[in-house]
Parts: C-alpha cells; sequence; structure tokens
C-alpha cells in the first residue's frame, strides 16, 4: 500500500506530501504520524505541504486531527510551506485551520518549532551541566 | 451560451477522485484560467464528489467547457441517484452536517465558484451544477 514517508530529525518528526493526497492515504498519514510520535516521543511534527495543490475540507479536517492529536501526546504540529492560491482558497471556503501552527517554509517551521517546544532549552541546560561537571570551579 | 466540450465521469470510488480532479484541472488550464482559480473549481468540485461518495455511494459528473458572451468557463454537472435533501436551505448552512463532517462543504462550494444550482428530490437524487468562469466573475 502506498505511504508517506516519515522521517526522524533529532526530536522532530518531518513529513513531505509529494502527491495530492486521497482519503485513504490522508487517514493512513493521520495513523502513521501518531504512532510514530508515540514510538519515538518525538516533541515536533513538521509537514511540508509547498507540493500539494488542493486542500479540501477533508484534507483541512486531517490536519487539524492530527496537530490535535499531537498535542494530547505533547509534540506540537507545525504546517509549511502552503501555496497561496491554497490559502486563499482555504479561507474562503470558510477553514482557517485553527490550532494548527503554520509557517511560510520549512526554515521558520523549524525554528518556531524549536520555540514552541523547550527541546533548545533542555539541550542548553545538558551542556551546561556536562560544562560543570568538567570544571567544578 | 455555447457548449464547446462535453464529457461525463462515473465517480463510484475513492481512487476515482485524483483523476476526476486531473481532468477538472487540465479543462481549466485548456481556457487559460488563473492558478488561484483553477484551485478555487478544483476545491469545489473535490467537495462535490466527496458528498456524493459520502451520501450516495458516488454518481456522475458532467464536465463542460462552455462560452458565454465570448467568454469561457467550465460548468460541472454532479448527479447522484442518492437519498436526496429533505431541507436544501438547512444543508447550505454553514456547520450544518448530517454526517460527521465540518459541515462547509455545500455552502463553501458556493462561496468558492461563481455559480451554483442545486436541486434535489428526497429518495430520487440530488443535482448540484457549479459554473467557474476563466477570470473568476
Amino acid at each position: 500500500m502506498e505511504r508517506i514517508p516519515i522521517l526522524k530529525m533529532g526530536p522532530f518528526l518531518l513529513v513531505t506530501i509529494q502527491v495530492d493526497l486521497y482519503d485513504r492515504l490522508a487517514l493512513n498519514l493521520e495513523n502513521d504520524l501518531i504512532t510514530m510520535v508515540s514510538k519515538t516521543g518525538a516533541r515536533g511534527v513538521l509537514i511540508d505541504i509547498s507540493a500539494v495543490t488542493i486542500v479540501d475540507s477533508f484534507m483541512g479536517r486531517i490536519l487539524g486531527n492530527i496537530a490535535s492529536m499531537s498535542r494530547i501526546m505533547d509534540a506540537e504540529t507545525v504546517v509549511v510551506g502552503m501555496q497561496p492560491a491554497v490559502a486563499i482558497t482555504l479561507v474562503e471556503l470558510g477553514l482557517t485551520l485553527q490550532g494548527v501552527h503554520t509557517a511560510l517554509n520549512v526554515e521558520r517551521g523549524m525554528d518556531l518549532l524549536y520555540k514552541k517546544t523547550d527541546v533548545l532549552l533542555d539541550q542548553n541546560q545538558e551542556e551546561e551541566e556536562e560544562a560543570a561537571e568538567q570544571d567544578p570551579e | 451560451m455555447i457548449t464547446m466540450t462535453k464529457d461525463t465521469m462515473e465517480i463510484v470510488r475513492e481512487q476515482d477522485v485524483v483523476p476526476f480532479r486531473n481532468r477538472v484541472k487540465e479543462l481549466a488550464t485548456k481556457i487559460g484560467m488563473s492558478l488561484v482559480n483553477q484551485t478555487k473549481l478544483i476545491t469545489a468540485a473535490s467537495e462535490l464528489v466527496r458528498n456524493m461518495l459520502k451520501y450516495a455511494n458516488g454518481g456522475k459528473v458532467t464536465l463542460e467547457l462552455i462560452s458565454k458572451a465570448g467568454q469561457s468557463g467550465v460548468r460541472l454537472t454532479f448527479t447522484d441517484k442518492g437519498p436526496g435533501i429533505a431541507d436544501i436551505q438547512q444543508a447550505m448552512q454553514d456547520g450544518f452536517s448530517t454526517g460527521r463532517s465540518l459541515g462547509l462543504g455545500l455552502p463553501g462550494t458556493r462561496r468558492l465558484v461563481n455559480e451554483f444550482a442545486i436541486s434535489s428530490v428526497v429518495g430520487e437524487g440530488t443535482t448540484v451544477t457549479v459554473t467557474h468562469w476563466k477570470n473568476g466573475r
């Protein structure tokens, strides 16, 4: 069965949707992502939709579901790369993707994920602790 | 009004949706519709076929390229033999759904296209016709 690959990148999961989704594929993605969040303990999920030309109310609901489910599992979701025509259409359709964080591109999305989760903070603390251990004074 | 091309597609399975959307895109591209207008039309079409699959187990779509007063457009007619809609006024309201969706399908679709017509007979079926002109007006 066709599946959308999910990549693990440090504390985050990265998904790039390269095809127009049909329902089964979208539902599989929802399921796979939540399973991966649970399995890897990921703190954030980044979904790149820059290659997606159509987001209808079903697809919008799937994105909202992924965000809500991830949040319950203690992970933040950021959707990045939405095409302008898709944004215009979504708002006219009446779908404002409430509860889903968005960013213009992958780079800004990663920044947002670091800000939303305290991953960077944890790492800094560990580094400080390590430094303190090495140098007791 | 002149019909330039006309063909029909049967939509019976979820897998028929992507080829159908591609066919709509072909027609829209053929008359030089802008990307935003293409996206609106395809999203509207996607909502309507989804309704057809969900409530009527599929149906038939007629795709036409039409011309009126020197302006070209795409007209799509969705015909199903489903249960019909008892209260169309209610079905056209934002947030109303007998299924478990967001209830954006019909009212959202009407906002996305230039012309929208719906007729339904309980127990016989529903017909929805949408038209989108090249320049989106």
